[in-house]
């Protein structure tokens, strides 16, 4: 399976650019771009450059430990791994459905980790860049810039946050390494303190939500054609949906449509994954390319998170979010939204999502029942999906009749992603960089195409790092003749 | 459980100390971090609050509010073995361009936000040499952790600024004996 621009027809005879680690994206990733003697790109590849078995690390452990033990995959969506696990493991204890105080705790839980994860991303990670635009400075192109000339949002961003995490605190039992679900269902429900300490604040999180959703609007419409043009590709799109199409990130069925729209699988039973998703190699990358087998490996593609979500679903339950999407997908004249920037002003719309859901929730009497947990006939096998913050996450778990994994697969939300990211970054390659001198700006277009995706590379590779920026210029005989580096105080200094 | 005021903080005064290891219980010697958090949590110490995370993130600078000192305690691959304790500054780094953030740009957001100064702030950083995922703490980090648990005890848990800093100045982790 190969794409234009994946692979030079003659990649010894150009100069290979390295764009090593990408900042403002977690793990530890690069970007190498082939250029030839007249600067135009011949070759544009994502690498993941480290990996580590988790799978491994999972295999032998008793299966009622792995709700917890999977949230030390990833420092930064723990909730995620934490609710996948507990799903797989209700297949295992034979847990068909939850009490509704369990249901409504988890949903609860997982909208606080969305929340926060969210916000997290826009005022922190991305907002930088849109505020200032990719060109500005790159000391001021950060969240201390943001700080500096828009105070109110980056507080709000800080307050939505810990808003989102103290959600998770009060409904997983603990700040970090929460133990809320359990095979079968949760081991607490939210008491009257509880839950009036969460409503205090949630007036003003709706409205700083709405408020969101209005800046990236704003942002968006100020320059649509760009914004609709850059790092656009067209794809299929596959996310998780209620049984009446409503959007759902906790559970559902599997939908996938085409880049026009049309349907290519709906309502399939996640269980069945492994009929419907396949998971391709290539030499170049150790990140795994998942593509949709009906279509084959070369064309099957597509894309999670939450551009994919806002764009299937038929509808959102919560009435401000709804309203949202039905303004964004007239952006779309019919067809699935294809601009990767819009992934912001989706993610945003989620974003009201979950605070118009948690403000539902708290006033649901059933989220302080003491009806917690179902149980049924073991099973040797758990497949746990749930949508998050970046996509469709897998958590596959085989059993022995001790109750030991002997086999786990885990797709993360990244690895979805990992084929588009890459048609993104040859996008931007295509249209911004080639024939041009490489700068630190056009360098950040690249980024922030790939940031778009939230991309979170300690899942997909298991690797955590901090990542100063590193560009190096490479021969056809491997010799590096340039080197700019970007160092942890903002700097750009040429190295070589 | 305190009650939230309009912008998530506790109405009851914190904690005049607050102390905030963090680190991953499953890659090694990041545990030192979390490790010394549950040593800690055993001595029950009075007028300090214990926090531990996976990693420092920008809706920390909330746990620095109304605080008198602040100490960080991080497994480290580039101290000097076994520990080091030092001052640390508000200082605008580029670690808020990842999903993790340093201890100075933590300050530095927190000055910028509340438009005030930070409270003094430590930092005290044990050596690591192992970070893999699944592997347990290294023999040569297990002795390192040792010894800064026994200089914790004696010489920060006192809750006085001041002599932190005097015990900053005459510091030689070497001579620490137990």
């Amino acid at each position: 399976m190969t794409t234009p621009l994946e692979t030079a027809d003659h990649p010894e005879q150009l100069e290979r650019i390295v764009i090593e680690p990408l900042t403002r994206v977690e793990g530890h990733g690069k970007v190498t771009l082939l250029q030839d003697e007249n600067k135009h790109i011949k070759q544009a590849r994502l690498h993941i450059v480290e990996f580590r078995g988790f799978e491994k690390f999972i295999q032998g452990r008793p299966y009622w430990e792995l709700p917890v033990l999977v949230q030390r995959l990833c420092g930064i969506c723990p909730v995620s791994h934490h609710l996948a696990a507990a799903k797989a493991c209700d297949m295992l204890v034979g847990a068909r459905d939850l009490t509704p105080t369990a249901e409504k705790i988890r949903r609860l839980m997982h909208f606080g980790q969305t929340l926060q994860s969210h916000a997290l991303h826009f005022f922190h990670l991305c907002s930088p860049d849109l505020l200032f635009g990719f060109d500005d400075v790159v000391r001021h192109r950060n969240i201390v810039g943001v700080i500096e000339d828009h105070p109110e949002i980056a507080k709000q961003g800080v307050l939505l946050r810990k808003y989102g995490q103290e959600v998770i605190r009060l409904t997983a039992g603990k700040r970090i390494h929460g133990t809320g679900a359990i095979p079968g269902g949760v081991n607490k429900s939210l008491n009257r303190e509880e839950i009036d300490y969460l409503l205090k604040d949630i007036d003003k999180i709706v409205q700083w939500s709405v408020d969101a959703v209005a800046l990236i609007k704003r942002i968006f419409f100020e320059q649509l054609d760009y914004h609709m043009a850059f790092a656009s590709i067209d794809s299929s799109m596959m996310s998780m949906i209620a049984e009446d199409g409503a959007f759902d990130i906790y559970h559902g069925g599997l939908r996938a449509v085409d880049k026009n729209g049309n349907t290519i699988f709906d309502h399939v039973d996640y269980t069945c994954y492994n009929d419907y998703i396949k998971e391709g190699v290539k030499n170049w990358s150790y990140m795994k390319f998942p593509f949709i087998e009906s279509i084959g490996a070369e064309n099957g593609w597509y894309r999670v998170g939450p551009l994919a979500r806002v764009n299937n679903c038929d509808f959102f339950t919560t009435p401000l979010a709804e309203k949202e999407r039905i303004e964004f997908k007239a952006v779309g004249n019919g067809k699935p939204v294809q601009s990767s920037l819009a992934y912001h002003w989706a993610r945003l719309i989620e974003l009201l999502h979950c605070s118009e859901s948690i403000n539902e929730l708290l006033h649901d009497p059933d989220i302080s029942g003491t009806d917690l947990l179902n149980k049924g006939d073991m099973q040797h096998t758990g497949i746990g999906v749930l949508e998050a913050p970046r996509g469709t996450l897998f958590h596959h778990y085989e059993i022995d009749d001790d109750s030991i994994v002997t086999r786990a697969n885990l797709i993360v939300s990244t690895t979805n992603n990992n084929q588009a990211m890459n048609e993104s970054i040859r996008q931007v390659a295509s249209n911004y960089l080639d024939g041009n001198q490489l700068t630190e700006p056009l360098l950040n277009q690249i980024e922030v195409a790939i940031r778009a995706y939230d991309p979170c590379l300690s899942c997909a590779t298991h690797a955590m790092g901090k990542m100063p920026l590193e560009i190096s210029l490479v021969n056809e005989k491997d010799e590096i003749i340039d080197r700019l580096e970007k160092r942890v105080d903002g700097n750009i200094r040429r190295t070589l | 459980m305190s009650t939230a005021t309009s912008e998530g903080r506790s109405e009851i005064k914190p904690a005049a100390t607050l102390i905030f290891t963090w680190g991953n219980p499953s890659r090694g010697d990041d545990a030192i971090g979390p490790e010394i958090y549950q040593q800690l949590k055993k001595l029950e110490l009075e007028n300090v609050e214990l926090q531990t995370d996976f990693q420092l993130q920008i809706e920390h600078v909330i746990d620095l509010e109304d605080r008198e000192r602040i100490l960080f305690i991080d497994a480290s691959v580039s101290a000097t073995a076994p520990f080091e304790f030092n001052r640390i500054y508000a200082e605008q780094d580029d670690s808020y361009t990842t999903h993790a953030m340093s201890p100075q740009s933590l300050l530095s957001v927190y000055e910028k936000v509340n438009k005030q100064a930070a409270p003094p702030a430590f930092m005290f950083s044990v050596r690591g040499y192992a970070f893999d995922l699944g592997l347990p703490i290294s023999n040569k980090a297990a002795f390192n952790l040792d010894k800064a648990m026994f200089f914790i005890k004696k010489q920060i848990i006192n809750n006085d600024t001041k002599h932190w800093q005097k015990t900053i100045q005459n510091l030689n982790p070497e001579n620490v004996y137990f």
